[in-house]
């Protein structure tokens, strides 16, 4: 690996309590580098967002989580320390899935960050900070002339940049995106995927996703789940081009199919190339969640 | 009967049947508006004058202290309940309770909600007796709020649940606080919240039961908080049964003062939602 790493997982396990214990994550040992982009691919249901969510603790807004191991940020453990949670999750941001404007302004919903953190002096700071983070996810352009409207009057793909630039004006060190191009059609996707590429060198992302060609795309690093396990991790070009294991060979060329012992449903299999909404940017039909 | 048969069948006594609720309301809110509506034109000071001495046999003087009264009981009951209810709702969510705890509160909640008002009166008028007080203003704040605190809750417990989860998750992920989080979710929900709080005020004000036994049934001014007080439902009680026709009118009055109070609110209500919604999550064009 290029760079140390800034976070990394120590023998991680998540089961799901309830009336039934599902084991989602089982002895998860991973690293991220710091300024590198680690996509966490693996078919529906294996785990990825299950790891994503416990990097930052945010399992823990609900109860029936067990978490077992644990997770360090430049060596720090975030599961057995005295900050209060909310101190990590300002330094491992996380930005869900769907594209969610906070019934604020546009730019309310950029100074919100900064405003619980109280990181700002004066309104013109906060004008700065608003202006700075909207220009890195490309959006100043579109929105400078409106930013006292309601953000959830942008589109759905504006939105989910007003997400990332949000999430950044924090200053996170590390930065979770959960599949955040899935809920968007292509052309939408695809400025996405731009800015978290532009991005990618000023900050440690972590990024999960449904699609292995984004991952080939904008992808540094690679990690392969399955069914709670790491399969396979590595730098995106030996990942792809000469992967170790014969699960990963399979996943990746599209030929995954179930084993007896652990048998995937239907859905699951076909994951690898299946055409998700913006799995393959424009050259996909245009299908939205919308 | 063939299928298209049975199509038209449903289809006209689906027709009957709104016909049949329409009908029945436009001839409630028909006849108290024409008849409320003719008793305050022609006389309008009805409502901003006091009552006179022989106001219940004569009808001189107006229903002032039934408008007061009606107000300044359903007014602070309000703000007490509204606080309570949300507090409770932002309790009841997933991040603070467990599906099964909130599930048997809602259960107590739906069952406080379906129990006839003048249980209530009757519970708090108990307590009034135990504690050697008389029935006054302050006790119908006190009935009226716990009559109002189901309504809204649930309410409010329903618009929070139907705010996209990822509000939350997107708050918390920016390193907010729980407490931070309640405020966002609460403002996501804002068109439903308010909703929930107008419909509490509404079925408030339109109460009689609840106040019957608890703030008296005073014919003079408020006084006081510790003072007896009467709210326009139970005028409009004690006026109907009136052989004066003078008095027996000002009860379609005060019918109408009514009906035009709950109308008024529920359009601020939809105002103010069509306000919020615009920077409700979720709404994309």
């Amino acid at each position: 690996m290029s760079s140390q790493p800034t976070l990394r997982t120590d023998d991680l396990s998540v089961t799901y309590t309830g009336t039934n214990d599902v084991e989602a994550l089982c002895g998860v040992d991973v690293e991220f580098p710091e300024n590198q982009l680690t996509a966490i691919i693996g078919p529906s249901g294996c785990g990825k967002s299950t790891l994503l969510k416990s990097l930052n603790r945010l399992h823990e807004i609900n109860s029936s989580v067990e978490i077992t191991g644990d997770v360090t940020l430049h060596g720090e453990s975030i599961y057995h320390t005295d900050d209060p949670v909310p101190e990590i999750r300002r330094q491992i941001g996380y930005v869900p899935q769907t594209p969610t404007a906070l019934p604020l302004s546009i730019y309310n919903n950029v100074a919100y960050g900064a405003k619980i953190h109280g990181e700002f002096d004066n309104s013109d700071e906060l004008d700065d900070i608003v202006e700075t983070y909207l220009r890195k996810v490309n959006l100043w352009e579109e929105v400078h002339d409106r930013l006292e409207t309601p953000a959830a009057e942008l589109s759905t793909g504006q939105i989910q940049r007003l997400c990332l630039a949000r999430s950044l004006a924090v200053e996170p060190d590390v930065l979770l995106c959960d599949e955040v191009t899935s809920a968007l059609d292509p052309i939408s996707a695809e400025r996405v995927e731009e800015t978290l590429a532009d991005l990618k060198s000023e900050y440690t992302f972590v990024m999960v996703t449904h699609s292995m060609n984004q991952a080939k795309r904008i992808a540094d690093e690679v990690i392969f789940l399955y069914l709670g396990e790491v399969i396979e991790t590595g730098d995106v070009h030996s990942f792809f081009e000469n992967p170790q294991h014969e699960r990963t060979k399979r996943f990746i060329t599209g030929g995954e199919t179930p084993t007896t012992d652990e048998t995937p449903t239907t859905d699951e299999t076909a994951d690898g190339e299946r055409p998700q909404a913006a799995a393959g940017g424009v050259e996909q039909p245009s299908v939205t969640h919308d | 009967m063939d299928r298209y048969a049975t199509q038209r069948l449903f289809e006209t006594l689906a027709r009957a049947a709104t016909a049949l609720v329409v009908g029945v309301m436009v001839l409630v809110v028909g006849v108290t508006i024409a008849r409320g509506g003719w008793a305050l034109l022609s006389e309008p000071s009805l409502v901003f004058t006091p009552p006179g001495s022989q106001y219940m046999l004569e009808g001189d003087g107006g229903f002032l202290h039934a408008v007061l009264g009606s107000l300044l009981i359903v007014g602070p009951a309000t703000v007490v309940s509204m606080v309570l209810a949300v507090s409770t709702a932002v309790y009841l969510q997933s991040d603070y309770s467990s599906d099964r705890f909130s599930d048997i509160v809602n259960m107590f909640l739906n069952v406080l909600w379906a129990t006839p008002p003048i249980v209530y009166g009757v519970f708090v008028l108990t307590v009034v007796i135990a504690i050697g007080a008389r029935t006054s203003l302050f006790f119908g704040i006190v009935a009226i709020a716990i009559f109002q605190y189901p309504i809204m809750t649930r309410y409010t417990d329903e618009a929070l649940r139907s705010a996209p989860e990822t509000v939350k998750t997107s708050t918390y992920g920016l390193g907010a606080t729980r407490f931070e989080t309640a405020r966002m979710t609460v403002r996501a929900a804002l068109p439903g919240v308010i909703a929930g709080i107008i419909m509490g005020f509404a079925r408030g004000i339109g109460d009689a039961a609840t106040v019957l036994f608890t703030a008296g049934r005073s014919t003079n001014m408020p006084g006081g908080l510790f003072e007896p007080a009467t709210t326009l439902p139970i005028l409009i009680f004690d006026n109907s049964m009136s052989f004066n026709e003078e008095v027996q009118a000002h009860a379609y009055a005060a019918s109408f003062v009514l009906i035009v109070a709950v109308l008024g609110l529920i359009i601020i209500s939809k105002l103010l939602a069509g306000r919020f919604a615009r920077y409700a999550p979720g709404v994309h064009r």
